[in-house]
């Protein structure tokens, strides 16, 4: 090979793939004054329990997309400025009831959305969602709320271009916990719901339904059930091909 | 729901003389030995803190700002009124779910939206609305020359860079709002323009026709 087409080669290589545009949506009337055809990035979100292994994939996932020259960025539930710490300090008391805890969450996200998810796709950037809506739906369904009232409320939201939902039985994810932590924490296993006194019990049930709304959640919100029982790079490798499908503009939200 | 207690609202423009009017409710039913609670929108000690630090940092969006006093609602509305509602309480509120429907749409957020959130809420046995001149209003309030505060002049609508005009036209805005919902929520209108005896001898004549007071005597359990 000449050292010319060695050269050319090797530009080619260097070139990045630039995913097509999607055309976008909200769930319902969306933000107001929000322009989507300038969303350019894409919004990819992981969904999951504790344990179920988001977290890892999320920066396996950061680490391979950034290698292919993708600018990312994180988010997750309950980190915006505006009323995290104070999300965080009701949670430690205990002192709100469900519908002020679910309008605080929804406050968290929207803060979030417009602050960071928003800028960052009209900056072009992919964006890895630890969580969406689905978490907080699924947790406020199991404490009763009404199902129509959260599909307005989460109108809202930016319908993303992929969602993955890694799904790890209750008994496993006890394990998993225990591995990690030795302790379960109060709000996973679901105490205020009041489903048993015990905690252990209650973790296992609170679990169960939280995946069962998900389940059902699955059939108005579009997402791929990942199997979270297997090895992690097992897992790794099926985003991988999922969400290189999605860059090529192969999947549609 | 059902429930033994009586929910009375009052809405209005800031400067319309609403909080004065229900203070003189207030006080009257106080007098009159029945079981009366009164709360005002944006009060709730626990989201106090974000919603300061929202609005002194300019933090908040049409959305994060309907959520946040939506939260604070919700906490009042969770814990105090409907338990004191069904306690039999006379419950008086300075400004209720109206107002959110006004501000936050006149900010742009989807009315649809908007009265999807507070569907929660049960509507009010009576909602006095103050009508007053949008003049009276804006005179009242900007007499003094006060500093407005940032949301408060709408400066985040930026219909005007001055903080004076702003505040007109968002209040503008506001009171065509209020106006075309008045029917669809039976606003009980009173011409805020009148004098405070002549307005409040209306409510309390109102209050008095429309609802049994004598039920929600304090020492009712005793006495019977």
């Amino acid at each position: 090979m000449s050292t010319a087409r060695l050269k050319k080669s090797a530009a080619r290589q260097n070139i990045i793939m630039l995913p097509p545009r999607t055309k976008r949506r909200f769930y319902g009337d969306g933000i107001p004054g929000v322009d989507l055809e300038k969303l350019a990035g894409k919004l990819i979100v992981i969904e999951g329990a504790d344990g179920s292994g988001r977290s890892t994939q999320i920066s396996r996932l950061v680490e391979w997309l950034e290698g292919c020259g993708h600018a990312t960025i994180q988010v997750g539930l309950k980190r915006s400025t505006l009323v995290s710490e104070e999300l965080d300090r009701a949670q430690h008391g205990n002192t709100l009831s469900r519908t002020t805890l679910s309008l605080f969450y929804a406050t968290d996200f929207a803060d979030q959305l417009e602050n960071v998810i928003l800028p960052s796709l009209r900056a072009g950037m992919m964006v890895l969602a630890d969580r969406y809506i689905y978490t907080l739906m699924a947790r406020d369904l199991v404490r009763g709320m009404d199902e129509d009232w959260l599909k307005n409320l989460y109108g809202i939201a930016l319908v993303p271009d992929a969602v993955f939902y890694l799904n790890v039985s209750p008994e496993e994810l006890v394990q998993r916990t225990f591995q990690k932590k030795l302790a379960l924490d109060y709000w996973e296993s679901g105490m205020d719901v009041g489903l048993s006194r015990d905690m252990f019990d209650s973790f296992l049930k609170y679990q169960t339904l939280v995946e069962e709304q998900f389940k059902h959640l699955q059939s108005n919100y579009d997402f791929t059930i990942i199997d979270g029982h297997r090895p992690s790079n097992a897992i790794f490798a099926e985003l991988q091909q999922r969400i290189e499908a999605v860059l090529a503009g192969l999947v549609k939200p | 729901m059902n429930f033994p207690g009586r929910l009375i609202a009052v809405e209005g423009l800031d400067g319309s003389g609403k909080s004065t009017q229900i203070h003189l409710l207030k006080k009257w039913l106080e007098v009159e030995g029945l079981k009366v609670f009164f709360s005002e929108w944006n009060s709730s000690e626990l989201v106090k803190s974000a919603t300061s630090k929202g609005k002194n940092r300019q933090l908040l969006t049409p959305t994060t700002f309907s959520l946040i006093h939506a939260t604070d609602f919700a906490d009042r509305y969770e814990r105090q009124l409907m338990p004191l509602l069904r306690a039999g309480y006379i419950v008086l509120c300075d400004r209720y779910i109206f107002t959110a429907y006004v501000r936050d749409t006149v900010r742009g957020c989807s009315p649809r939206w908007v009265r999807g959130i507070y569907n929660f809420a049960a509507l009010p046995d009576l909602t006095f609305f103050f009508k007053a001149d949008l003049e009276v209003s804006l005179a009242r309030i900007l007499d003094g020359r006060p500093e407005l505060k940032y949301f408060e002049a709408g400066m985040d609508l930026h219909l005007s860079s001055d903080p004076y005009e702003s505040f007109r036209l968002f209040q503008g805005r506001m009171i065509e709002r209020y106006l075309s919902m008045s029917d669809e929520f039976r606003f009980i209108t009173v011409d805020a323009n009148q004098p405070i005896e002549t307005q409040q001898s209306f409510v309390r004549e109102t209050v008095a026709s429309r609802l049994k007071l004598a039920a929600f005597a304090r020492n009712k359990a005793r006495a019977s």
